[in-house]
């Protein structure tokens, strides 16, 4: 194997090496790469859209269906990890662990025993079992809100600084995933179930594919924002803007949505009761 | 609205997807009749764009509102109207064959499976009318990650052959990734019209001849061209059955239109077939294609997998008749996309009925079916003597223009291998039509050895479904002389004798 | 001799990309760990993003963020030459985001087939497929 693996990555690197001779320098302002279409890019985006980032313009804007069909992949992955690995099961057929919260003493129900489910004496603790650490629970319920903040924040000023749909969305949903591992599973659950991630997901995708048909149904093409114009009182340009932002909106929500249900689905191997 | 068609055929689909979701969320039985109604209007808008651009020729679309190369362009002409009719065909025909097979294994995912389905649907769609090089990666990858998690979903050795999969796959997704970082790096554009302006001043440099090549190695990786088809018996043989004939039919060949379209339309073929001169090694190529993949069918005694190495060899066909570079060959492989596409379907729903009905994928199991399911098995039929290549059935008139074509560039040796396959493909099908004919049937331990003693005729609607496509095998070779001349022979540059 | 000093100099991100990809796909053929393998496509990709967001780049240019891009919509003159290209940047989102969705699903593949197998050596499934 390794003989074989040498020799195709010396051919691969041999083909990949061979181009570079004819290669631009690396930071070359004159290369053409830079020279056809980036410009116009970075000299009329502040007039075609009115937003500075440049990079949310033309992510959004001028190459805004790449970035509906990104946000149907993250989509579809979260999908792909449910349908691979949700076990939907009625009984439980493991063994579970119970604390009795006063006394301290742990419980070992054995398969299809009966379970004190609702009881507030009892608090269910994961297989892999660590000890109850009061720094970790206290610093994270601290820090979570703050994260979830800078996360809106990072979408909402996508407009002017980096940031935008993704990156907030994703740190909204590493806020979740925080909350999940300082504490239960369980506990996560109960904050943001399974069916609302997965709604939450569809909705997301939902808006920013749905803003494109509005555009379509008043009369432009797929995705052209302008067309939104009279709907959002404004001239075309601004709505240009606002458009922009609806989707990053949108693209924000399925982005936590879907990071959070792959959180579950693997942390958890499909069978969403115990996890990390 | 019909201005629109270019976009509506993805956004029908691709709408519909998030629509599924929700409305299994409350309800698991809404999925199946979304899935068909969105996957009924992506193919009658298919089929209004392939009589649109028959009408008035070439149609564009810019989303976004913005002309390219600032924005993203559709771009239909004859070749993708045609391949994409193919396709949307297929999708809808097999979700109405497979549903009772669906709601059997897959019971309480629903609403995921078909959400997946129609996902993949709409980015193989996606990529056929595509005229961006880097949105065609984005919806490349949609197809592909939706089809490792369709393929990986059976128990047996699904998971481990659909991870090696992904492996392959990324692999070369991410070389044409590269290939059309090259292409950006010296000419500053993606969009594929304008690429082809910029290039042929470029092209002496090593920098595209490089992006050429590993474009190329990128594609043949995805389409399972040999020698890098090695994931494709795995993961299609022990994908589930409603799965297996849904991706076998369709990923292989849309690989093969965008290899078409980048060499066609890209690097135009003063290019590709003059200044490359790679047309010799690639027909080569596509000859030990051939002829491995019909000696490895020989060699298996399953069914599905005996398919998926006929898929292999009808992978070089078209690549190889494709690099012959004259109009005849070209045609034939331009033809047999959309044979293939209809063949492949028939052949593996049958199968995928027989082995629900048997019980086990061995051709040794199929004893005396023809009796026992008399219209499953005339379907399939059907479907064997297509691929061997008899007339009238469309499998003969594409092999009829691949082997002119294989006369016309002098290329004898790829005319020899093609008669080999037919008569190799004769030996594996009438192989199965004498077991299951002749022999008597019996009751017999199926494979995972529940006694299988009622086999009985599948169920109604998968029966009228095969009859449909084996119908469609016959009227495709019917109307084959009408297709190359009013279609084909328009989406082929005129630079081509 | 110096001017291959200088352009080796000048290019040498494309060394390190061609580097990174030959490191990745060498994981994926000869480590037999199946989550190595998966870590070892993720950098093939890795490499390939880096490679195209190093395409944009200009020497000593700013982001692509148009300062008091509000208050003067129109008469402030951008100059293209003063900002890096920001269209690498734009479709490398795309691909970063590709990379983890891929990676998602190779991970639950990874499960399902430890549930199934116990292991995630490569050649241990195969001795298992064999007994089976």
């Amino acid at each position: 194997m390794r003989s074989l693996a040498l020799i195709t990555i010396l051919l691969v690197g041999g083909l990949l090496f061979y181009g570079t001779p004819d290669f631009p320098a690396w930071g070359d302002p004159e290369s053409p790469a830079s020279l056809h279409v980036s410009p116009y890019y970075i000299e009329h985006a502040v007039e075609d859209t009115a937003v500075p980032n440049i990079v949310t313009a033309v992510l959004a804007d001028y190459r805004g269906y790449d970035t509906m069909f990104e946000t149907a992949v993250i989509f579809s992955a979260g999908i792909a990890c449910l349908f691979l690995l949700r076990i939907y099961r009625r009984k439980s057929t493991t063994t579970r662990l119970y604390r009795h919260n006063l006394t301290g003493i742990t419980l070992r129900i054995a398969k299809g025993g009966k379970l004190p489910e609702g009881s507030a004496e009892f608090e269910r603790i994961d297989s892999l079992w660590v000890p109850y650490d009061m720094i970790i629970k206290v610093t994270s319920r601290l820090v979570v809100p703050f994260v979830q903040l800078f996360a809106l924040y990072v979408i909402a000023h996508g407009h002017h600084s980096p940031g935008g749909g993704f990156q907030g969305g994703v740190i909204f949903g590493a806020a979740i995933i925080l909350y999940a591992i300082s504490n239960d599973l369980r506990r996560a659950f109960r904050r943001l179930n399974e069916k609302a991630a997965l709604l939450a997901s569809a909705v997301g995708v939902l808006l920013y594919a749905g803003t494109g048909l509005l555009c379509l149904l008043l009369g432009g093409n797929f995705l052209d924002y302008s067309k939104l114009a009279d709907l959002l009182h404004t001239d075309a340009i601004m709505a240009r803007s606002h458009g922009i932002l609806i989707v990053e909106i949108g693209v924000g929500l399925a982005v936590m949505a879907v990071m959070v249900s792959l959180y579950y689905n693997l942390s958890s191997a499909g069978r969403h009761d115990e996890g990390l | 609205m019909s201005a629109h068609f270019p976009g509506l055929v993805i956004i029908i689909p691709l709408v519909a997807a998030f629509l599924i979701l929700i409305g299994a969320l409350l309800d698991r039985r809404l999925a199946f009749p979304l899935t068909a109604l969105a996957l009924l209007g992506s193919l009658l808008t298919a089929i209004g764009l392939l009589v649109k651009v028959l009408q008035t020729g070439v149609v564009e679309y810019h989303l976004a509102g913005w002309a390219p190369p600032v924005g993203i362009a559709y771009r239909v002409d004859h070749l993708n109207a045609l391949v994409l009719v193919a396709v949307a065909t297929v999708a809808f025909v097999n979700l109405m064959g497979t549903r009772e097979l669906v709601k059997g294994l897959f019971d309480d995912r629903l609403g995921p499976f078909y959400t997946l389905y129609i996902l993949l649907i709409a980015g193989l769609q996606g990529i056929v009318v595509t005229g961006d090089a880097f949105n065609l990666y984005v919806l490349l990858e949609i197809a592909a990650l939706t089809g490792y998690a369709l393929v990986g979903m059976s128990e047996g050795r699904a998971p481990l052959s659909s991870l090696n999969y992904i492996f392959i796959g990324t692999v070369g997704a991410s070389l044409y990734l590269l290939g059309v970082g090259y292409l950006y790096l010296v000419t500053g554009t993606l969009n594929m019209a304008d690429l082809a302006v910029r290039l042929p001043a470029l092209y002496p440099s090593k920098v595209v001849v490089s992006a050429f090549v590993i474009c190329l190695v990128g594609l043949c990786i995805k389409m399972g061209f040999f020698p890098m088809h090695a994931w494709l018996p795995n993961a299609y043989s022990h994908a589930p059955d409603p799965v297996s004939s849904l991706v076998a039919p369709l990923v292989t060949k849309v690989m093969i239109y965008v290899m078409i379209r980048m060499m066609l339309f890209v690097f135009t073929p003063a290019f590709a077939f003059d200044q490359m001169a790679i047309s010799e090694p690639m027909v080569w190529l596509a000859i030990v294609a051939i002829v491995a993949g019909s000696f490895m069918a020989l060699s298996t005694r399953r069914l599905k997998r005996m398919l998926t190495y006929i898929i292999v060899a009808e992978v070089g066909y078209m690549v190889g008749g494709f690099w012959l570079g004259n109009r005849l060959g070209i045609s034939g492989a331009i033809l047999h996309i959309v044979n293939d596409a209809i063949m492949t379907l028939c052949v593996f729903l049958s199968a995928a009925a027989i082995i629900s009905k048997v019980g086990s994928d061995a051709i040794d199991d199929m004893q005396g079916l023809f009796k026992k399911m008399p219209v499953t098995m005339g379907v399939f039929v059907v479907a064997g003597l297509s691929i061997i290549g008899v007339p009238p059935t469309c499998g003969f008139f594409s092999k009829w223009y691949l082997i002119s074509g294989a006369v016309a560039a002098g290329q004898y040796g790829f005319m020899a291998a093609l008669l080999l396959s037919s008569l190799i493909n004769l030996v594996l099908f009438f192989r199965i039509f004498e077991i299951a004919y002749f022999e008597p049937f019996h009751d017999h331990h199926g494979d995972h050895g529940h006694f299988v003693s009622a086999v009985q005729e599948a169920p109604f609607e998968m029966l009228v479904t095969l009859v449909v496509t084996a119908v469609l095998l016959f009227a495709l070779g019917i109307y084959a002389g009408d297709i190359v001349s009013q279609i084909i022979d328009h989406a082929i540059p005129v630079g081509i004798t | 001799m110096e001017s291959l000093l200088a352009n080796f100099l000048a290019k040498y991100n494309y060394w390190v990309y061609i580097g990174l990809v030959m490191i990745g796909m060498y994981a994926m053929i000869a480590k037999r760990n199946l989550v190595k393998k998966i870590i070892g496509m993720n950098i093939v990709q890795t490499a390939v993003i880096l490679f195209y967001v190093s395409i944009g780049a200009k020497k000593g240019k700013t982001i692509p963020i148009i300062a008091h891009g509000h208050e003067d919509t129109g008469h402030h003159a951008v100059q293209a030459l003063d900002y890096i290209s920001p269209l690498p940047h734009v479709l490398m989102l795309t691909a970063i985001v590709v990379s983890v969705a891929t990676l998602g699903v190779a991970l639950a593949l990874a499960i399902k087939i430890y549930r199934q197998y116990g292991t995630l050596e490569e050649d241990e499934i195969a001795m298992r497929i064999e007994d089976q």
